[in-house]
């Protein structure tokens, strides 16, 4: 009966998708808190980010034995939402200032640091049908551009990008993420995307990236903060001030980000 | 151990009502949040918005479109498969079936692979006319058509199978020829399923998310369905989200309503 409703218990866990692997004791008591950071937390970061911090989650992991990082990539605005709806996270990574305000407003992080820089950058298939070779092509009707939707920051960004630029571009979609834009370049469907130079970097050369110069470009802050509603504060600080010391800005530079 | 009263009904044990009771919450649950939570001061206002408006024109025009191809396409096909006597007709069920189980995400890949510009068919239809569905609105009444059809082929057939064949033959012991019999006696006697079969594919069709966004993309007024502009809006301004997601519930409880009737009949005269 006990290994039953233990088999169970685990069985609910995993269906949650909070089963940690680690020796967790989650819940347990601040009372008796540990020293060191220890046990499992749930990092929320932007899609593009997902490289640079699944290889930061392995080098945390390395460094601090009996912790372990889960993370759940996806597009900002959205983790903003499910955070404030009280999702069980503890650390948000955004891809904009403005998102990371919407969950400071709400109470439910404080104090977020910029951590790191992106620009954007034209990706274009492998194989290009059409030829582009900068943002002015991306007015020429026959040019297909997948660009973000206006609300996440990669779509935020690619509008800032062509009102700075004062240029008419007509997207054939407005993808709900950047990784969602960069598997249409690379499938071909589109002739160019707008997207962070770190996804083209990141590609593997699966899709070509046509530099944007610099006084033309837009750049992106990335924002980090703890959760308030975090049940393991202590790992998830140490896991920030990872991201923000040498060995994980080394991570984010080979990445392609700038610094802050 | 149970009274005699339980055993001359067929009512289940008692304890069966607390997973029972379980379920029903688990159910209703989330549908209650969605009318708690609801911004209803501002449902007018979202719903009359622009973006609201041609997610919910185009989510009726594709609906309606991809329904009437599975019409024209989905009953032959559940014709020949419930009565011809071919080796593969096993094989063409389970393919028929392959779409109703498979997430509409691979679905939505699948189709990229095979119709889009660089797809197994798509090079030529891009090279010889320049067509993309990728982007358009035809696009995604493919997807819909992918996704939805088989319920229409699968309901239909199954109607057909369980049809009295002796009215058919003494139809055709009349002189009816076989379009005429399966015009005049046969569709007639599966017209509840088929309408069942056809609201089934409207709603289904309705709220196609999963093959649309990965096929046809997502661009406000030309592929952007009710769905999509459901998960759009979650990114940006989740009460308007959750204002059309009423509106898909809506439409959704209407279908059931309408289709309640269907059911019935078709459950009497099986």
């Amino acid at each position: 009966m006990r290994s039953r409703l233990a088999t169970a218990a685990v069985l609910v866990a995993a269906a949650i998708g909070l089963a940690a692997c680690g020796g967790s004791t989650s819940g347990a008591p601040t009372t008796s808190a540990p020293a060191g950071p220890t046990g499992s937390i749930t990092v929320f970061a932007a899609a593009s980010l997902t490289e640079s911090f699944t290889e930061i989650g392995k080098q945390f992991e390395a460094a601090n034995p009996g912790t372990k990082v889960v993370f759940n990539f996806g597009p900002s605005s959205g983790l903003a939402t499910q955070i404030t709806e009280k999702a069980p996270a503890d650390v948000f990574a955004s891809a904009s200032t403005k998102t990371m305000q919407t969950v400071v407003d709400a109470g439910d992080a404080a104090g977020p640091s910029t951590f790191a820089v992106n620009t954007m950058i034209i990706a274009t298939p492998a194989e290009p049908s059409e030829a582009v070779t900068s943002l002015q092509d991306l007015t020429n009707p026959d040019v297909k551009t997948a660009v973000c939707a206006a609300d996440v920051p990669c779509g935020v960004a690619a509008d800032a990008l062509f009102e700075k630029n004062k240029l008419a571009v007509t997207p054939v979609t407005r993808e709900v993420d950047v990784k969602a834009v960069l598997s249409k370049v690379q499938l071909g469907e589109v002739d160019a995307g707008i997207v962070y130079v770190t996804d083209v970097k990141g590609s593997g050369g699966a899709v070509n990236g046509i530099e944007i110069p610099a006084d033309e470009n837009v750049t992106t802050d990335y924002p980090i903060a703890t959760l308030t509603g975090s049940a393991n504060s202590v790992t998830a600080q140490a896991f920030v001030d990872f991201v923000l010391s040498a060995a994980g800005q080394k991570v984010l530079a080979d990445a392609g980000f700038s610094a802050p | 151990m149970s009274r005699a009263r339980g055993r001359a009904t067929t009512a289940p044990p008692w304890p069966v009502a607390v997973p029972a009771t379980l379920a029903v919450l688990f159910l209703a649950l989330p549908l209650v949040g969605l009318l708690v939570r609801a911004p209803w001061g501002r449902l007018w206002e979202v719903l009359t918005s622009p973006t609201s408006l041609s997610a919910l024109r185009l989510s009726l025009v594709t609906g309606a479109a991809s329904t009437a191809i599975a019409l024209v396409l989905g009953v032959p096909l559940a014709w020949w498969m419930a009565r011809s006597a071919m080796r593969g007709r096993s094989f063409l069920r389970a393919l028929v079936t392959v779409p109703l189980v498979l997430p509409p995400v691979v679905g939505g890949i699948a189709l990229l692979l095979a119709f889009g510009r660089r797809g197994v068919v798509g090079q030529y239809l891009w090279d010889w006319f320049g067509v993309q569905l990728p982007f358009s609105t035809p696009g995604v009444v493919v997807a819909q058509v992918f996704v939805a059809m088989p319920f229409l082929i699968i309901t239909v057939e199954g109607a057909l199978r369980g049809l009295d064949g002796r009215l058919e033959e003494a139809a055709s012991t009349l002189g009816a020829g076989r379009l005429q019999v399966f015009r005049q006696v046969t569709l007639p006697l599966v017209a509840p399923s088929l309408i069942a079969g056809t609201v089934l594919t409207f709603a289904r069709a309705l709220g196609e998310f999963g093959a649309t966004i990965t096929f046809a993309g997502n661009l406000e007024g030309v592929t952007q369905t009710l769905p999509l502009a459901v998960y759009t809006g979650l990114e940006g301004d989740p009460a308007e989200a959750v204002v059309l997601s009423l509106l898909l519930l809506a439409v959704s409880v209407l279908v059931l309503v309408a289709l309640r009737d269907r059911w019935l009949r078709t459950g009497a005269s099986a």
